[in-house]
């Protein structure tokens, strides 16, 4: 449902202001949102100070610095601090990125971090990704196949396997459908641009037979059909992915079914 | 502690959402999205203009004099100036869509440009048409 405004509960308030690092001379502030389920008070936004001299290149370095050295409640997800595991994707500076290839030289002024928008915060930057996993697992992301097991593997050729290029680099980090206007207002019902990518992946594999079945599932005014190619899902992903391109395709494979 | 007495699925309703429109960053194509939205909504109250000019001039001719009174207002040639942005803005972007549909245009920078294409052509339609109108009136 389309709601501008967040609930009175959701509102973030001003937070508190750390000490600067001492006697440090760069400097750089972070505001970043805040949320405690254990003490009953709105969001807030906490303003730290990171001494830049002492950390390094990406926001990661820095939310990391700020947990190891002024405050170790920060809240956050991460993992491989190299892109591949999508744990920490966060709203930084406006867009919806991964902390750890986000270069904080190429953000002006105060580095501004929350979590993925639109999403219930379990807390500070640790958004509840259970209904994005369900979506997710809803599009049956495995080779289905009616013909007998090969003595081998599935034969794919260079030219099929190309096709699947652009689709199979998803990392799931849900950058892509919590940048998504239509899965904000709508993300129990439409599928989003990181399920859907994944439908198409599926759909544009050679070696997979289930594609009637597959088309099947995505026939829904909601699931398939809330894109409305806002585009934001291609402006977002860190991966460099167009996932409403993949969306695109599916709708014409089922305009192609059916002609 | 406060509140540890409650069951995981209080705790759960608790939790806040997260902030959207109010932080997220406006692209272009975002930001064309929902004005392809309102000038729609503004093609609407368009076609209410023009049927009250039809209905006028099904009237009679006083009817019909008064509406034409009202569209040569200053106020009434901005408003069909305002429409006449919105059918062309409009259209076009219907056309953006119609090649986006088709699986064309989605990548960085042709997307964009597809975007100030309409933003721009929108304009331009709209102020050629008003320089033709007055050049034949």
């Amino acid at each position: 449902m389309v709601e501008f405004a967040l609930p009175k509960n959701s509102r973030p308030v001003a937070g508190k202001t750390w000490p600067r690092p001492a006697g440090a001379t760069n400097v750089r502030e972070f505001r970043v949102y805040r949320w405690n389920p254990e003490d009953g008070q709105n969001p807030r936004t906490d303003t730290y100070f990171v001494d830049m001299d002492d950390c390094g290149p990406m926001v990661l370095d820095a939310i990391i610095w700020i947990k190891n050295k002024v405050d170790p409640t920060l809240t956050f997800r991460r993992s491989c601090r190299e892109g591949i595991c999508g744990s920490c994707a966060m709203n930084i500076d406006g867009t919806n990125t991964l902390a750890c290839t986000k270069d904080m030289a190429t953000i002006s002024g105060a580095v501004k971090i929350y979590p993925l928008p639109h999403m219930k915060v379990i807390k500070d930057l640790v958004p509840d990704l259970t209904t994005f996993y369900a979506q997710h697992a809803s599009i049956e992301p495995w080779l289905k196949t009616d013909t007998p097991q090969p003595e081998r593997e599935w034969a794919q050729s260079p030219g099929d396997r190309a096709k699947l290029d652009g689709l199979y680099e998803c990392i799931l980090c849900a950058c892509c459908s919590t940048s998504c206007p239509s899965y904000w207002w709508n993300g129990d019902r439409y599928l989003g641009p990181a399920a859907l990518l994944q439908a198409y992946r599926w759909l544009a594999d050679s070696r997979d037979e289930a594609t009637g079945d597959r088309l099947d599932n995505l026939e829904d005014p909601f699931r398939l059909y809330r894109c409305h190619t806002i585009m934001n899902c291609a402006k977002t992903c860190p991966k460099g992915l167009n996932p409403a391109k993949a969306i695109a395709e599916i709708k014409n494979m089922m305009i192609s079914r059916q002609v | 502690m406060a509140r540890t007495d409650q069951s995981p699925i209080a705790h759960e309703n608790r939790r806040p959402l997260s902030p959207h429109l109010q932080v997220y960053r406006f692209a272009l194509t975002m930001a064309m999205s929902i004005a392809h939205r309102i000038t729609g909504v503004g093609l609407y109250l368009g076609t209410v203009l023009l049927a009250w000019w039809l209905v006028a001039a099904a009237t009679d001719a006083a009817a019909f004099a008064t509406v034409s009174w009202f569209m040569g207002t200053i106020f009434g040639r901005l408003i069909l100036f305002g429409f006449t942005w919105a059918l062309f803005h409009h259209m076009l972007g219907g056309v953006r869509h119609f090649i986006w549909d088709a699986g064309y245009g989605m990548d960085h920078p042709h997307r964009e440009y597809l975007a100030k294409g309409t933003l721009i052509g929108g304009v331009v339609l709209t102020v050629l048409v008003w320089i033709a109108a007055y050049a034949v009136r």
